[in-house]
């Protein structure tokens, strides 16, 4: 057999495997820290700790018949949510785990990775149309507004990162913060002086963005479950609603590992030793649990508080951070 | 458009001080209570139904008889029996039954009882598959304990 389509195999399996237990084990997480901030315990009776409780949750899930409403778009409505994982899946091709560790080191693996992730918004969209149901079109409508609203700061700040590292490939991007984390995009201090005043808005600009993109709280004005029942996945039953979480995890998992690849050093040690996928899960576990601790801080922002958020402060604000970012390479 | 920047700076700030207060949280000991696997202790002033007390130097009841529970009951949950034996002062109590459907767990036969022979039980596992598991013969309760 063609040695080459074992390895595409390979790592589309792994890569599904991957997106399904992380998902599962985020649930668990995402739960055990919501109930430790509430000062609960969380999940703890399906086995040691409660690790299983998500695989129980997927198993029923899994047995549960995909009920089709009246009057809904019946091809739109079974597609959605498989459009909502394809994106997702499709999105880890180009992310460098470690340096060998890549399904796929594509020179514009950047582009690609937001080319594909803003299917995912479209998908929320179709959902929530073809549910036939008020609640599902209304969060589909304010899905879209919100990433079309924050694509653009996080966009922006993307080409801040790509000017100062002269790539799209992620993996060189990841090379170049070899070294300890002086030399890291968020604080290069070892590089350009200049830019260690505008990284870290950078990087905090693309964090909120990723938040945003992802419909994670305090920006879930798509789900709003004490308004809008369960948002685009109301109607949804079993797997199909199965899937819409999958999906949602992979994202955060996505925005975070891209989060990690651009500012953090990605597989980077922070003090130059060992290198490997062990540092980059590290980094990428850890922002995902300042993403959940984010969520059961704040409440949810109001529609107009978000968008005013972005339009009036994050995209002024990387537009100047892109000016000045352009000057300082020049001038440093 | 000082404004403006005090705007994002302080509400950066609040949202900094917000994420503090969660993770100090974090880390707190939680205060669930296992109920099931651990059984709670009840507070001392906890209102389960009322329990005839044992005799500190006999284990038999205090109780004389004198029937001012069962009038001060407001629900008339309470009946009470007793009968003259030779050779005892007092009467005897033959019957002390509580019927918990209809108590609303006021206390005032606790209160007008002068011996002071009833009192709160601690009991709150109260499920039971029919009516009459409500009603309690606390005099049988009283023997069982002592046993």
């Amino acid at each position: 057999m063609n040695p080459e389509i074992v390895r595409v195999l390979g790592y589309i399996v792994a890569i599904i495997a991957f997106v399904a237990l992380n998902a599962a084990m985020l649930v668990w997480m995402e739960r055990k820290v919501a109930g430790h901030i509430q000062r609960r315990i969380g999940p703890k009776e399906v086995g040691p700790f409660g690790l299983l409780q998500s695989f129980a949750d997927g198993i029923k899930l899994m047995t549960k018949q995909l009920i089709v409403p009246e009057g809904a778009d019946v091809p739109l409505f079974k597609v959605a949510p498989m459009l909502v994982m394809i994106p997702a899946v499709m999105c880890f091709v180009t992310i460098p785990f470690s340096e060998q560790l890549a399904a796929r080191n594509i020179n514009v693996g950047l582009l690609l990775i937001f080319a594909i992730a803003s299917i995912n918004v479209f998908a929320l969209l179709l959902g929530g149309w073809a549910s036939h149901n008020k609640y599902a079109v209304i969060s589909a409508a304010r899905a879209v507004s919100q990433n079309v609203a924050y694509e653009i700061p996080m966009l922006i700040t993307a080409i801040t990162v790509v000017m100062f590292t002269g790539t799209m490939n992620l993996n060189e991007i990841v090379m170049g913060q070899a070294g300890g984390f002086w030399h890291w995009n968020i604080l290069p201090i070892a590089k350009n002086v200049g830019m260690v005043v505008l990284m870290p808005v950078s990087f905090l600009i693309f964090f909120i963005c990723s938040m945003a993109e992802t419909n994670r709280a305090p920006f879930d004005l798509g789900e709003a479950e004490s308004e809008l029942v369960a948002g685009f996945h109301t109607e949804y039953a079993g797997m199909g609603f199965g899937l819409f979480f999958l999906g949602e995890y992979a994202n955060v998992f996505i925005g975070c590992s891209l989060a990690v690849i651009l500012f953090l050093g990605g597989w980077q040690c922070p003090f130059g030793l060992f290198p490997g996928v062990h540092w980059f899960l590290l980094k990428v576990y850890f922002l995902i649990f300042v993403v959940m601790w984010a969520r059961w801080t704040f409440p949810r922002t109001t529609f107009y508080g978000l968008l005013n958020l972005s339009w009036k402060i994050l995209i002024p604000v990387s537009l100047f951070n892109l000016v000045l970012t352009g000057a300082f390479i020049k001038v440093f | 458009m000082g404004g403006y920047f005090k705007e994002i700076f302080d509400g950066a700030h609040s949202l900094v001080a917000g994420m503090g207060v969660t993770l100090k949280y974090l880390f707190q000991p939680v205060v669930t209570e296992q109920y099931p696997h651990v059984a709670p202790t009840m507070p001392d002033r906890f209102r389960g139904h009322i329990e005839l007390v044992a005799s500190e130097e006999t284990g038999g009841t205090l109780c004389i008889v004198c029937g001012m529970c069962q009038k001060a009951c407001p629900s008339g949950c309470i009946t009470v029996a007793g009968e003259k034996v030779e050779g005892v002062k007092g009467k005897v109590l033959t019957k002390y039954e509580l019927d918990f459907t209809k108590c609303s767990l006021c206390g005032i036969c606790v209160e007008s009882c002068n011996p002071g022979a009833i009192t709160f039980s601690k009991d709150y596992n109260l499920a039971g598959l029919r009516k009459e598991a409500f009603i309690y013969d606390l005099k049988k309760r009283l023997e069982e304990r002592k046993r």
